[in-house]
């Protein structure tokens, strides 16, 4: 077998031991989570009849390893059960969400994915000069400021005062795309922002790090122009550590934008997770734990695999 | 923009023609010692030379005569932040010393062309060989890729590559360091220079590959009449392949002449210690009958690996006496100090240690058995940690081994610094602040520390000058009659094993083809493998190579 299948599938079969003890992990968070929640259901004024009935309902009164399979294996199958707090299934409910999520992500990426990468090679580039500095500054600036702030910032600027574009980003199904666009600019704006300092440095770095090889001395001796070199000699090896810099941001994106969809009232996942984190409505936040952790897994094992199949040495074994 | 606005045209130079000129030139880098303010210091000094096309000239010296910083202002490029400052750098009659950033990048790698020491470091692991050969061939000579390509496979092909069709299709870590510096000296020729720079292209491989990858290049160069700089720093591979010689030492010419009248006659006094072979005398001890480290039948091989690195293994190492290990590399020298020092647990075979039998996992061994066997390192200033000062790397032994404190410990250190030369100003230093041959030295004293049988050196003196090298090699010597220590060498230099071993065991493809006392390995008749290695250290006499290349029964391994 080539080796890289075998390293592959040796990243792919661990990414699923991770994402299973992942599993049982946010399982077992929520167990120790204060507070009961047939009591949280019924209210303060409920029997003790009530509860009990609801709990055997429920299947409260099971013991946990029987719960937990029982949960996962439904998991497993697209069953991520009902919310407890309003009856409605959450696979169902959380899939319009996330779809919410991941446009808002995917935009964001898509924008400071290629930005992040060109910054990155022009400051190298010109490392040590205005442009590196400026460069510098300025996604130091962003990367810096608390995004709740960024948020206001950009609203209050263009929303308020140019008013560009809306400040709270309503999308419903059948919106024509443009509209969407629109609606979601600020936060995708704030997004690129938050993101783009560090892909930047760290591509940056990983440049500057391989611009010390022997081989770049070479193509400075073959008389290529720096940005060739660049180009052509030194980032092909950084590659493995922009991906894995570049995966952690993405999965940042997914996974962390809960306070800008707060901010401008987004109805993606975070809103969701907020919303019954404050009800605690404990199998919905078992559901986007499970997402987000297959989310966050998924994306750090696609940047293993990439950065084994951009190692030459791995891809052509002596 | 394009590279292909950069177009240089092939505009030959005529044979015997004058092409480098350079004169008075001066090179300055700035130092920054640490503590002090920076200042600029002079690396290069006054230095003139002329280089007609089609000739070969050889710069010799030491490490830090300056001999890569002159060959590399042929392309007015300055290494790490080090300036040309003065003087005149003549290419083809065009002053290029402080020419603009775009007349260089038209010189570089079309006009002028250059072969780095390290091969295996200087391309890019992330590319096809072809494609970094052919780069500068395609990109600015205007030059078709399919027709840049056949010039590629042609020069493969008289470099004495294997698969000449198909090696560019490889990546760098899929040839051996040999090939890879022969693919190097195509990727210099293919754009069709002016001028090659050689920077010591065969220091870093084996003898025994190194007299094929220098009979390639002495015919590269001759076919295609280019000019070349040869940079080196040994005298008898430069006697192989250069018209003419200038010895450099620290920045400034000591002499120039052709290469006869430099190997034959030279003026300077220098030239001459450089010219005169080692002055290491060293009379060989008899084997004795109670062995100090006895390996027996030994096999091992690497986890993962399909076949063994040592196979049958048997030398004996006998008190007060050194043991050459020699062979060129993958020949199991090193894999042999693994399984003694017990990093490496073998498949078969022991290892017995002053009467008793050594446990083959390093967890198995006793404090004394680790003590009464020390290492030295080829690369000591990674061998040594770098905030620890030369008191706390040499005392900590002392700590460790016999619980020695203050007062005590410093006074040992003190005299240990003493017995390898160096006094006890040493002491408060840091590795960072010693030269090369110092580093080692503290290295052996750190083993000394220990008071051991055995110490194992590994390469000890191959990262070394010749004559630095040659003081540490007397230094083991005197140790080794004031301590009684015996000595396992492992190197691929035979001077070195000439110079100091009692009995000498050479290896190959892990196994142990010719044991036994030095007097007897080195007299004829010899098997092909030792007939090959010692008729493969280069002689300093004209002709040598093609005798050698002539007469030879078998090549090498070609690792």
């Amino acid at each position: 077998m080539h080796p890289i299948v075998k390293f592959v599938a040796q990243r792919i079969l661990l990414g699923l031991v991770l994402l299973f003890a992942a599993s049982i992990m946010i399982f077992a968070g929520t167990q120790i989570l204060p507070g009961d929640v047939a009591q949280s259901i019924l209210g303060q004024s409920a029997t003790e009849q009530a509860l009990a009935n609801l709990r055997a309902e429920l299947g409260l009164n099971d013991p946990l390893v029987t719960r937990y399979l029982d949960w996962l294996t439904a998991a497993l199958q697209g069953d991520l059960g009902t919310a407890l707090t309003n009856g409605q299934d959450i696979a169902t409910s959380m899939g319009q969400r996330l779809g919410n999520t991941l446009f808002l992500a995917g935009w964001a990426a898509l924008i400071s994915i290629p930005l992040a990468i060109t910054l990155g090679l022009i400051a190298v580039r010109y490392a040590g000069k205005w442009p590196d500095k400026l460069i510098s500054a300025v996604t130091l600036t962003t990367v810096s400021i608390p995004e709740f702030l960024l948020g206001y910032i950009v609203m209050f600027y263009f929303a308020v005062q140019w008013r560009l574009f809306p400040s709270v980003s309503t999308v419903y199904d059948g919106m024509p795309l443009l509209d969407k666009l629109n609606a979601i600019a600020l936060p995708v704006m704030v997004l690129v922002m938050v993101v783009l300092g560090h892909m930047m440095r760290m591509t940056r770095a990983a440049i500057l790090n391989v611009m010390q090889s022997a081989y770049i001395e070479t193509a400075e001796l073959k008389g290529l122009r720096p940005f060739t070199i660049i180009r052509k000699h030194a980032f092909p090896n950084a590659i493995a550590p922009i991906v894995n810099v570049v995966m952690l941001n993405m999965a940042y994106l997914v996974v962390g934008v809960v306070v800008v969809e707060v901010v401008f009232v987004y109805p993606g996942m975070g809103q969701y997770l907020v919303d019954h984190v404050a009800k605690r409505d404990v199998p919905v936040v078992q559901a986007c734990g499970l997402v987000f952790a297959a989310v966050y897994i998924g994306l750090n094992m696609l940047a293993d695999v990439i950065a084994i199949l951009a190692n030459p040495r791995l891809r052509h074994p002596k | 923009m394009s590279d292909e606005d950069e177009l240089v045209p092939v505009d030959h130079v005529p044979e015997g023609a004058e092409l480098l000129k350079i004169r008075n030139l001066k090179i300055e880098a700035t130092a920054y010692p640490p503590g002090e303010p920076p200042q600029d210091i002079v690396i290069v000094d006054g230095i003139s030379l002329t280089l007609p096309k089609g000739r070969v000239m050889g710069l010799i010296g030491e490490s830090g005569a300056g001999k890569s910083t002159i060959g590399l202002s042929a392309m007015s490029y300055g290494r790490g932040g080090v300036r040309l400052t003065q003087g005149e750098v003549l290419l083809n009659g065009a002053e290029i010393r402080e020419a603009k950033p775009g007349a260089l990048r038209r010189l570089r790698g079309k006009i002028v062309t250059y072969v780095a020491q390290s091969a295996a470091a200087s391309f890019n692991p992330a590319r096809k060989l072809m494609d970094q050969v052919t780069e500068t061939t395609v990109s600015a000579r205007g030059v078709a890729r399919a027709e840049a390509e056949r010039r590629a496979v042609a020069l493969f092909t008289k470099l004495g590559l294997p698969d000449p069709e198909t090696i560019g299709n490889r990546y760098p870590h899929q040839v051996s360091g040999g090939q890879l510096q022969r693919v190097m000296t195509a990727m210099a020729l293919c754009p069709e220079p002016e001028l090659v720079i050689f920077d010591e292209p065969t220091t870093a491989l084996d003898v025994t590959t190194q007299i094929d990858v220098l009979a390639a290049i002495k015919d590269a160069i001759r076919d295609t009449g280019v000019a070349a700089l040869y940079i080196t720093h040994d005298l008898a591979v430069v006697a192989q392949v250069a018209d003419d010689i200038m010895v450099l030492k620290a920045g400034k010419t000591v002499e120039v002449g052709t290469t006869d009248q430099i190997i034959n006659n030279p003026t300077e006094q220098y030239t001459r210690d450089l010219v005169s072979v080692r002055s290491i005398d060293h009379e060989e001890k008899a084997p004795t009958a109670d062995p100090v480290l006895r390996v027996e039948h030994v096999t091992a091989r690497y986890s993962g690996l399909k076949r063994d690195v040592l196979s049958n293994v048997s030398v004996a190492l006998h008190p007060g006496q050194t043991l050459a290990v020699v062979g060129e590399s993958g020949s199991g020298k090193s894999t042999l100090a693994r399984v003694i020092t017990g990093l490496l647990p073998p498949s078969k075979g022991r290892v017995t240690f002053a009467g008793r039998t050594l446990s083959n996992e390093l967890a198995g061994r006793s404090r004394d058995d680790l003590r009464e066997l020390q290492m030295i390192y080829q690369m000591a200033d990674v061998a040594m940690n770098p905030r620890q000062t030369v008191r706390r790397i040499i005392g900590r032994p002392l700590e460790f081994y016999f619980g020695l404190r203050g007062r005590e410990r410093d006074a040992r250190v003190d005299a240990l610094l003493d017995e390898i030369e160096l006094g006890q100003g040493f002491a408060d230093r840091y590795p960072a602040e010693l030269s090369g041959g110092q580093k080692q030295r503290v290295c052996i004293a750190r083993a000394l520390a220990a008071d051991p049988k055995v110490i194992i050196c590994d390469e000890v003196t191959s990262a070394l000058d010749p004559l630095v090298a040659d003081g540490i090699l007397k230094l083991l010597l005197k140790l080794q009659k004031e301590e009684d220590v015996a000595f396992l060498f492992i190197t691929h230099d035979l001077a070195t094993v000439k110079a100091i071993a009692d009995s000498i065991a050479v290896m190959y493809q892990g196994k142990v083809v010719r044991y036994g006392p030095k007097s007897e390995v080195l007299s004829p008749p010899f098997d092909d493998y030792t007939d090959l290695l010692l008729s493969s250290v280069p002689e300093m006499r004209l002709g040598w190579l093609e005798e050698v290349i002539e007469h030879r029964r078998m090549e090498s391994a070609g690792h």
